[in-house]
């Protein structure tokens, strides 16, 4: 799970400032009977790239799924950009247009085009004019290096060109924080890097991001913060360095030796 | 050092294919005569479409087309054809194919029926064809009211008014949301045309037509027949099931206790009853359960309960569309903020209707093809026509000819149909 990632990257625009973006205090979950999320406590300042690891069914997915209320947490709070996430759909439907998410499974609507799915929520959400919305969507389709895709369906282009127009699509919403759900693990090796890219281009123009992902070589070179979650809890959160180098807790150092396979 | 090194100096031409290869004696060699079993089958097919056709080519065509009885007609076709020839009486179409075809409308009225139905082609036509300019929905919109005017004919302020109360409800939409809420103004869209309908639109339409009384002759619902008829029902009860069945799909899967469970009664319930038994129901029993002195056309009643029926059928077909989307793509939708009705008019729906498209289609063949059900209750259907015609002394004792031919009708507009959904399915692709 190491892609190699060869370029430098900018760190110049990379500020994590004071203000805080997300805050999630004595969060709980349960499915039915299974508690899932255990006391998760989680601040978030703008500007900072976090990536969460762990074992598969740790909870990190549901974790930040539940931020943009995908799924619904029973205990505690969370705090996006000073609005607190309840049943309230005004507040839901707000946060979600302020926060961007891209799947594991990319979820491209596959009856309308490249095009069309970009401008779709800012048309729809934003009421933005179609003309200015195609603009904005070919000014990040570009960004993500597919204009010329932008014509076709869904179904014909590849994993990685679906995942960077995902990312896109996202972006075209300008959303404040970005919400990564294993964005590389449906795809072939060489088509990881080029989403990585992508991710690192966003990272570097100081996006918010919060990443769930294997991919140990983009959390050290682009994360801040690791955060390492086992059985619905929070094990171990320390800078990458620190993490990946001095691992503290006995789950941290198992996982690790697993998934850097060395 | 190797001894295998080959460089080609001169590209080859191309040649034709041998002769077995090619046309209609490859195609006849794959497809019929490929293996021994293939052959056999392919011999004894060839001799079953013969024997069908050498019996039934013969009676259509060893015809008679003048006659005016039955009688008539066996002279006739003794007379051209030699004594004991068997040959279809197509004079009972000839005669009474107007009757097959409008019922007892009115004969110096037919303009009438056939002006709507050309009309409907025109109304449907932007929902079918994305090539038609969108601005002729606008008369698709006006055209149940219309159609219903020329079949009906009467006071032209009665289908105005109506027209006025669906404004109404418009208007509510539009402006009441400041001043009271979404949900207030949802609801308010809701009644106000059902109280203008209710208590407001009677008085107007005969004070207007007391200061102008424009209109084209009525015609009475007893009139009506034929292929027309079913036409009407079936049409109708398409178009209003469709929408029907799409909210009740929903409203079957809404988290809301109350409407999922009105949803779901709804449809079990409507399911678990046959057709005709809701016709029996429209027909009888409806008229008691209306306040005394109230009329309601059996015809609206028979195309409100077939809707009904039909609408039951499309929630599940829709339903099954809906489940088979991926999560992902409500989640998607979600994520980026769309709310519950953006998210499935411009995501869920298309997608979700796209799969559904043939099992929407079948149910809607055959719900056209259910009218013929309504000759039971006495509508003059074609079917009803059917059995009524040999009442005739004439034709006492006919029985093909007129089942020949309504099978035709019908098959022409299911085929259409058929034919439609394919092209439909063939236009949304866009996997791969």
């Amino acid at each position: 799970m190491v892609t190699e990632i060869e370029r430098e990257v900018d760190r110049s625009h990379m500020q994590v400032s004071d203000e805080v973006a997300i805050q999630i205090t004595g969060m709980n979950k349960w499915y039915g009977a299974f508690h899932v999320l255990k006391d998760i406590n989680l601040t978030v300042n703008r500007g900072e790239r976090i990536v969460v690891c762990g074992p598969s069914g740790s909870g990190k997915s549901t974790l930040i799924r539940c931020i943009n209320r995908l799924e619904v947490h029973q205990e505690g709070s969370i705090v996006v950009d000073g609005t607190e996430l309840s049943s309230d759909l005004k507040n839901i439907d707000k946060i979600r247009s302020e926060v961007g998410m891209c799947f594991q499974h990319f979820n491209l609507f596959p009856h309308l085009t490249i095009l069309e799915n970009c401008t779709l929520a800012p048309i729809w959400v934003r009421g933005i004019p179609k003309k200015e919305a195609e603009e904005t969507a070919m000014h990040f389709l570009e960004k993500v290096k597919i204009p010329e895709q932008a014509d076709k369906y869904p179904g014909q282009l590849s994993g990685g060109q679906q995942q960077r127009v995902a990312i896109a699509r996202s972006l075209c919403m300008k959303p404040r924080i970005m919400l990564f759900d294993e964005p590389t693990s449906a795809l072939d090796p060489e088509m990881i890097s080029e989403v990585l890219d992508t991710m690192i281009e966003l990272a570097e123009e100081g996006m918010t991001m919060i990443v769930v992902t294997h991919e140990m070589g983009f959390a050290r070179k682009v994360a801040n913060r690791v955060i390492f979650m086992d059985a619905g809890q929070i094990v171990e959160e320390n800078e990458p360095e620190q993490f990946f180098t001095n691992p503290q807790s006995e789950r941290t150092q198992l996982f690790l030796s697993q998934i850097l396979g060395h | 050092m190797t001894t295998q090194s080959y460089v080609r100096t001169e590209m080859l031409g191309e040649k034709p294919p041998p002769s077995s290869q090619v046309g209609i004696v490859k195609w006849a060699r794959e497809n019929l005569f490929s293996s021994v079993p293939n052959i056999i089958m392919s011999i004894l097919s060839i001799w079953a479409i013969y024997y069908i056709l050498s019996g039934i080519l013969p009676w259509i065509f060893q015809s008679s087309w003048n006659a005016t009885s039955l009688h008539g007609c066996r002279d006739s076709i003794a007379a051209t054809y030699g004594e004991g020839t068997e040959g279809a009486c197509w004079s009972v179409i000839r005669e009474r194919w107007q009757q097959l075809l409008f019922g007892f409308y009115p004969k110096e009225l037919y303009w009438r029926p056939v002006a709507a139905l050309i009309l409907l082609f025109v109304a449907i036509s932007p929902i079918l064809f994305t090539a038609v300019p969108r601005k002729v929905m606008l008369f698709s919109m006006v055209y149940p009211f219309l159609g219903f005017w020329l079949l009906w004919g009467g006071s032209i302020w009665l289908p105005l008014s109506a027209i006025a109360g669906f404004a109404i409800g418009y208007a509510a939409l539009i402006m009441l949301p400041k001043i009271i809420g979404n949900l207030g103004a949802t609801i308010a869209a809701g009644l106000l045309p059902i109280i203008y309908w209710l208590f407001v639109s009677g008085p107007v339409i005969s004070g207007l037509n007391g200061i102008a009384p424009i209109g084209i002759e009525g015609v009475d619902s007893d009139e009506m027949g034929g292929f027309m008829l079913s036409i009407i029902i079936g049409v109708s009860g398409i178009a209003l099931s469709l929408p029907i069945g799409i909210l009740l799909a929903l409203g079957r899967q809404s988290p809301l206790f109350i409407v999922k469970t009105i949803c779901v009664s709804f449809i079990e319930f409507i399911r678990g009853v046959p057709l005709i038994t809701l016709l029996f129901v429209a027909s009888v029993l409806l008229n008691y359960f209306l306040p005394p002195g109230t009329s309601f056309d059996l015809i609206l009643r028979v195309i409100i309960m077939v809707t009904f029926f039909a609408a039951a059928y499309m929630a599940e077909v829709i339903r099954g569309g809906l489940a088979a989307l991926p999560k992902g793509q409500y989640e998607a939708a979600d994520a980026l903020g769309l709310d519950y009705w953006k998210a499935t008019r411009l995501i869920i729906m298309p997608q979700a209707l796209k799969i559904s498209i043939p099992n929407i289609v079948s149910n809607f063949i055959g719900l056209f093809k259910d009218t013929t059900l309504v000759s039971i209750i006495g509508l003059l259907d074609p079917m009803g026509l059917a059995r009524a015609i040999p009442a005739d002394q004439n034709w006492n004792g006919i029985v093909w000819e007129i089942y020949a031919f309504i099978a035709v009708l019908f098959w022409i507009f299911t085929f259409g149909m058929s034919r439609y959904s394919m092209y439909l399915e063939r236009k949304l692709a866009t996997g791969h």
